[in-house]
C-alpha cells in the first residue's frame, strides 16, 4: 500500500481526535468502497457520543441554521423555534454531500460556523445563538478543475484527501483507546518554537499564503503528538502535518530563493532548476511506495525546517507538482491560485422577488411564514366565529406565495487562438474584451471565462469568474506561439459551455480565430485532417444550439473562418484590428437578454 | 458566547487596525470595508472591535438604544415618553451586530411580531437587525456574496439613517444609524459601486510574506486557542489603553484644527485623482481629523493625510478597467507627486 493510502487513514484518526479544531476533511472522489471505509473508520474513532449528521445539498436555509417550526407553531398557536442541523450536531461531525455544488451562501454559512463555533439564527422572527462545534466532512465528487469546493471553505479545512489513492488501515497501529486518550490529552500538548517556525517556514516556502494553512498544520501536529502519546510535538508530528496539510495546499515548488511577494512578478528565469535540486526529490511519485522522506539518521543532522519542508515537498501530488512547475515556467514564481483557487459557481437560485398574496400551485411555493403573518391578526375574531378552539384558522385569503425572478447567469466563454505570430494581439484583444465585460458585470452579475489553444491542445486560462482581480491575474503574461489545434479549442469551449449549462447558467461562446488549423485532436500536424476535425467540432457545437460569435482575426475575411461560422450557425464578425470595445459590443448582441 | 481574540494582539495589518479605530472614534465616517486575501485576520479584527468600544448612554427599555442627549434622533416611542418627562437612561455596550449571509429580509428590517399576533391578536412590530445595530456597528462578512435584495436594503438605510417598514400592514419608521463594516475576498466577486460608495474607508489586507511576522501570528493564535482567558488577560492592559485613547479621541475631535494648507492639499489630491463628487474630500478630512484626535494632537498635518489617503480614496476612483495599475498604486502615486512638489 502507498504512503498516500496510509496517510488517508491517518487523517481519519487525526480528524477524529480534534474534529472541531481541524475544521474538516475534504474527500475528493466518487463514492465507493474507499469512501465508505474512510467514513466507517472515522465513525469508529469518533467519540461515541458525538452526533454524525448528513447534510443534503439542497438543504433549506431553515433546516441548516434553524427557524420557525411550522407544525409546532400551528399546533401551539405561538411561534416555536426549531434548531437547524448545525445546532443539533454540536460536538459532532456533519457530512456535506456533493460539496462541490454547494451554493455560495451555504458555503459561507459553514465557514462562519467553523470560525465562530456557533450558529446564529436570524430568520422567521427568531434570533438565537447556539454553540456549533462541528467538524465537517465534505464529500467532493467534482471532476476537473472547475468543479471544486468553495475556496473559502477549502481554506478552513485541514485535510484534502484524494480517494483514488486508497485507504490503508493496516498501516496504522491504532486502537480506539489511544484516540480517546488523545482527545483528552490534546490541550496539554506543548509545542516548541522550532516546530512553529518550521511549519510557518514550510508554509511560506510552498506558497501556502493563507495563515490558516500554518495554523491547521500546527493543530494537526498537536493531534498527531496526542495520538502517539507524546506530551510535546516532535519532529515526526511536524512532518505528518506538513505532508497532510501543507503539501496539498502548495502553490509553488520550494526554491532556495527568497519568498517572492505576491504582487511582484517573479523572476522570468524560472527557478525550475532549484526546484529539482535535492533535497526536494526531483519528481516524487507519490503513487508509489515513497520511502520515509528522510531516514532518522539523516534527518537529525538537518535543521528541523528543512526536514519538514522535504517531507511536504515529497508529498505534493504529482499532478499538482507538474502544474506548479508549468506555472513557474510560464510566469515565474508569481502567485497563482490556478488550482486551489478555482472558483465554483453554483447555479443561481432565482432572486427572491418578493412575496404576494395568492394561492400556491405548481409554480408558486406557499410561503408559510407570511401566510401565518397574514392569518395572525384575525385569530381572535375568527375564534369567535366558531371552528375548533385552540387551532389556528387559516383562510384561503391568507395564502402568500414566494415569487422568484428566474434569471440565469450568463457565462461568456472566450476561446482564443494563441498560436502563431498574431497571438499577442489577439490575446490582448480578448483580455480587453474580458475586462470590459467584467466591468459591465457589476450590474449584470454575469461571469466570464477564457480558453486558449495553441501548440498541441487547449487549456483553461480563466475558469468562469466575476472577479476583475482574478481575470487580470490569470490573463497577464499569456504564452503564445506554436501550432493551431482548432478542434481541441472548440472542444474545450464546448466542454466548458456544457459544464456552465449543467450548473444552470447560460453559456455564450466567443471564438477568436482566423479559421486556420494545422494540429489535430491527437496533437499531430496535418492541415487537411485538422480542418476536417475543426468542422466536426463546430457542428457538435451547433447541435447543442449554443449562442456563438466567431470573430475572424485574419487580415481580410477568410473563407475558412466563414465556413466554420456556418458550421456552427455562429454570428460572423470580421475584426482584423484590435478593438476591444467593438468586440464587447458584438458579444452583447448575441447575449440573451434575460431581464 | 465565544470570546474574541484581543484587538491589540493582532500582529501587523496596521492599515486595517487604523481604519477600524478611526471608525470607532468617528462613527460618522461611514463604515469600513476590509477586502483581501483569505486567512489574514479580517474577521478577527472586526470581531475584536466589540470588546474595544467604550460604553454609551442609552434610554432605558428602548429597543433602538436611543441617545437621550440627542432629542432630534429619538424613535417615536422615546419621543412620546419624552413628553411625560426626562428619559431615564443607563450606560450599555455598543452593539456589534453580525448580519449573517442567510438572513431573510424580515429579520433584517423587522416584521410583524408573530408571537403577539398569534397569542394576543395584536399588531406589533418586531425590530430586525437594523434596529439592533442602531448607534452601533453592522458587520457583514463576505459582503460581496450578500444577496442582491439585502444589498438594496442596506444601501438605502445606510444612506438615510432610517429604516422604513411598510409590510404586514405595519407602517413604521425608526432610526437606524450604524457603521457598516464589511469584509470579503475580491476573488469571489466584487461589490456594486453603490454599496462601495457607502463605505467611508476601504482597506486592502495582504497576507504577510515575512516569516517572522507569520510565526508570530501563528504563535499568538495558538496561544489564544489553547487558553483564551489567559491570553486575553495578557493583552487586557493594551486593549484598555486603546479604549481610553478612543474615548479621549471622541472628546477631542471637535477641537482638532485643520489648517487651510492641509485642506488645500486634500482637495488637490482628490482633483488629481479625479474622484467623483465631494464625498472623497469630506471623508479624507474627517478621517484625518479622527486620526489626529486619536493620536492626541490638536492639528491635522500632512502626515495624517498621507496615512489616510489610500483607505479614503482607493474605492472612489473612477474605474478604468483597461488601466492595469491597481487603485492603491494610483493613490500612492498621486500622494507621492503631491507631496514631492
Amino acid at each position: 500500500m502507498t504512503q498516500a493510502a496510509a496517510d488517508n487513514a491517518l487523517a481519519a484518526l487525526l480528524f477524529a481526535v480534534d474534529p472541531t479544531g481541524l475544521g474538516g476533511v475534504v474527500l475528493r472522489g466518487r463514492p465507493g468502497p474507499v469512501r465508505d471505509a474512510f467514513l466507517t473508520l472515522l465513525r469508529a474513532c469518533l467519540d461515541p457520543a458525538a452526533p454524525v449528521r448528513r447534510m443534503p445539498l439542497n438543504i433549506a436555509e431553515g433546516r441548516l441554521v434553524g427557524g420557525l417550526d411550522i407544525a409546532a407553531t400551528l399546533r401551539a398557536g405561538r411561534p416555536i423555534a426549531e434548531r437547524g442541523i448545525l445546532a443539533q450536531t454540536d460536538g459532532g461531525v456533519v457530512l456535506v454531500a456533493m460539496a462541490e455544488r454547494l451554493a455560495d451562501p451555504v458555503a459561507a454559512q459553514l465557514c462562519a460556523t467553523i470560525d465562530t463555533k456557533t450558529v446564529v439564527t436570524a430568520r422567521d422572527g427568531i434570533v438565537s445563538e447556539s454553540p456549533a462545534r462541528i467538524g465537517f466532512v465534505a464529500l467532493d465528487e467534482g471532476e476537473g478543475d472547475d468543479e471544486k469546493l468553495s475556496p473559502a471553505l477549502l481554506d478552513r479545512m485541514a485535510f484534502r484527501l484524494e480517494l483514488q489513492s486508497g485507504l490503508d488501515e493496516d498501516s496504522l497501529a491504532y486502537d480506539l483507546d489511544a484516540v480517546t486518550q488523545a482527545r483528552a490529552r490534546l490541550n496539554g500538548i506543548e509545542v516548541g518554537d522550532p516546530v512553529i517556525a518550521a511549519l510557518s517556514g514550510t508554509a511560506l516556502a510552498l506558497g501556502v499564503w493563507s495563515l490558516r494553512g500554518a495554523l491547521l498544520a500546527l493543530r494537526v501536529a498537536r493531534a498527531s503528538a496526542a495520538l502517539a502519546g507524546r506530551n510535546e510535538v516532535a519532529m515526526e508530528d511536524a512532518m505528518v502535518a506538513a505532508r497532510l496539510v501543507l503539501a496539498p495546499r502548495a502553490t509553488r515548488v520550494p526554491s532556495a530563493e527568497e519568498p517572492v511577494p505576491e504582487d511582484q512578478p517573479g523572476p522570468d528565469e524560472a527557478p525550475i532548476d532549484d526546484a529539482t535540486d535535492p533535497p526536494e526529490a526531483p519528481d516524487p511519485p507519490p503513487q508509489d511506495d515513497t520511502p520515509e522522506p528522510e531516514s532518522d539518521g539523516a534527518a537529525n543532522e538537518m535543521p528541523l525546517e528543512d526536514v519538514v519542508l522535504a517531507a511536504a515537498t515529497a508529498a505534493i501530488p504529482a499532478g499538482l507538482l507538474a502544474q506548479l512547475k508549468a506555472d513557474l515556467e510560464r510566469r515565474g514564481a508569481s502567485r497563482s491560485q490556478g488550482k486551489s483557487g478555482a472558483l465554483k459557481k453554483s447555479g443561481k437560485r432565482g432572486r427572491p422577488a418578493g412575496i404576494r398574496r395568492g394561492a400556491p400551485g405548481p409554480n408558486a411555493r406557499l410561503n408559510l411564514v407570511e401566510t401565518l403573518r397574514a392569518a395572525a391578526p384575525w385569530q381572535r375574531l375568527r375564534a369567535t366565529e366558531g371552528g375548533e378552539p385552540g387551532r389556528i384558522q387559516v383562510r384561503f385569503d391568507d395564502f402568500h406565495i414566494s415569487r422568484f425572478r428566474e434569471r440565469t447567469e450568463t457565462t461568456t466563454i472566450f476561446a482564443v487562438d494563441a498560436s502563431g505570430s498574431a497571438a499577442a494581439t489577439r490575446l490582448a484583444e480578448a483580455k480587453g474584451a474580458v475586462e470590459l465585460l467584467l466591468a459591465d458585470c457589476y450590474i449584470r452579475r454575469d461571469t466570464v471565462a477564457v480558453v486558449s489553444f495553441r501548440g498541441k491542445g487547449a487549456e483553461i486560462l480563466l475558469p468562469p469568474t466575476r472577479s476583475l482581480v482574478r481575470a487580470k491575474r490569470s490573463l497577464s503574461g499569456l504564452p503564445g506561439g506554436g501550432g493551431t489545434p482548432l478542434a481541441a479549442g472548440l472542444d474545450a469551449a464546448e466542454a466548458m459551455a456544457a459544464s456552465v449549462q449543467r450548473r444552470g447558467g447560460t453559456p455564450v461562446i466567443v471564438i477568436l480565430t482566423d479559421g486556420k488549423s494545422n494540429v489535430g485532436r491527437n496533437g499531430l500536424g496535418g492541415r487537411a485532417a485538422a480542418e476536417a476535425e475543426a468542422l466536426q467540432a463546430a457542428s457538435a457545437i451547433r447541435q447543442q444550439g449554443r449562442a456563438v460569435l466567431l470573430v475572424d482575426t485574419a487580415t481580410r475575411p477568410s473563407p475558412l473562418a466563414q465556413a466554420l461560422a456556418a458550421a456552427m450557425s455562429a454570428r460572423y464578425l470580421p475584426l482584423p484590428y484590435v478593438d476591444a470595445a467593438r468586440l464587447t459590443q458584438a458579444v452583447q448582441t448575441i447575449t440573451p437578454k434575460s431581464r | 458566547m465565544t470570546v474574541a481574540f484581543p484587538f491589540s494582539a493582532i500582529a501587523g495589518q496596521d492599515e486595517m487596525k487604523r481604519a477600524i479605530v478611526i471608525a470607532a472614534v468617528d462613527p460618522g465616517i461611514g463604515g469600513v470595508l476590509v477586502f483581501g486575501d483569505r486567512g489574514t485576520g479580517k474577521s478577527t479584527a472586526v470581531r475584536a472591535l466589540a470588546a474595544l468600544l467604550p460604553q454609551m448612554r442609552m434610554v432605558d427599555d428602548c429597543r433602538y438604544r436611543c441617545d437621550p442627549a440627542n432629542t432630534v434622533r429619538l424613535c417615536s416611542e422615546c419621543l412620546a415618553r419624552l413628553e411625560a418627562g426626562p428619559l431615564p437612561s443607563h450606560m450599555g455596550p455598543v452593539a456589534v451586530v453580525d448580519l449573517p449571509l442567510g438572513a431573510s429580509e424580515d429579520r433584517v428590517v423587522g416584521a410583524l411580531d408573530l408571537e403577539r399576533a398569534l397569542s394576543r391578536g395584536e399588531k406589533a412590530f418586531e425590530p430586525g437587525l437594523l434596529a439592533r445595530a442602531n448607534r452601533g456597528f453592522l458587520y457583514v462578512d463576505e459582503v460581496n456574496l450578500l444577496e442582491d435584495h439585502i444589498v438594496d436594503l442596506l444601501i438605502d438605510v445606510a444612506a438615510s439613517g432610517e429604516n422604513v417598514v411598510e409590510r404586514d400592514g405595519l407602517s413604521i419608521r425608526h432610526p437606524a444609524r450604524f457603521v457598516l463594516v464589511g469584509s470579503g475576498n475580491p476573488e469571489e466577486g466584487e461589490l456594486r459601486p453603490q454599496l462601495l460608495d457607502r463605505f467611508g474607508l476601504s482597506v486592502e489586507v495582504k497576507t504577510p510574506t515575512d516569516l517572522a511576522t507569520r510565526i508570530d501570528i501563528v504563535r499568538r493564535r495558538d496561544a489564544f486557542e489553547r487558553d483564551p482567558q489567559a491570553f486575553i488577560a495578557l493583552y487586557a492592559e493594551q486593549d484598555e489603553a486603546l479604549r481610553t485613547a478612543i474615548l479621549a479621541g471622541r472628546l477631542r475631535i471637535g477641537a482638532v484644527e485643520v489648517p487651510d494648507a492641509v485642506l488645500e492639499q486634500a482637495s488637490q489630491l482628490c482633483i488629481n485623482l479625479g474622484t467623483d463628487g465631494l464625498r472623497a474630500e469630506l471623508t479624507l478630512m474627517r478621517a484625518a481629523r479622527a486620526l489626529a484626535a486619536f493620536e492626541g494632537v490638536g492639528t491635522v498635518t500632512e502626515a495624517h493625510l498621507r496615512l489616510i489617503a489610500a483607505p479614503s480614496l482607493r474605492h472612489r476612483l473612477r474605474r478604468n478597467v483597461l488601466d492595469d495599475a491597481g487603485s492603491t498604486t494610483r493613490v500612492d502615486r498621486a500622494v507621492a507627486e503631491l507631496f514631492a512638489g
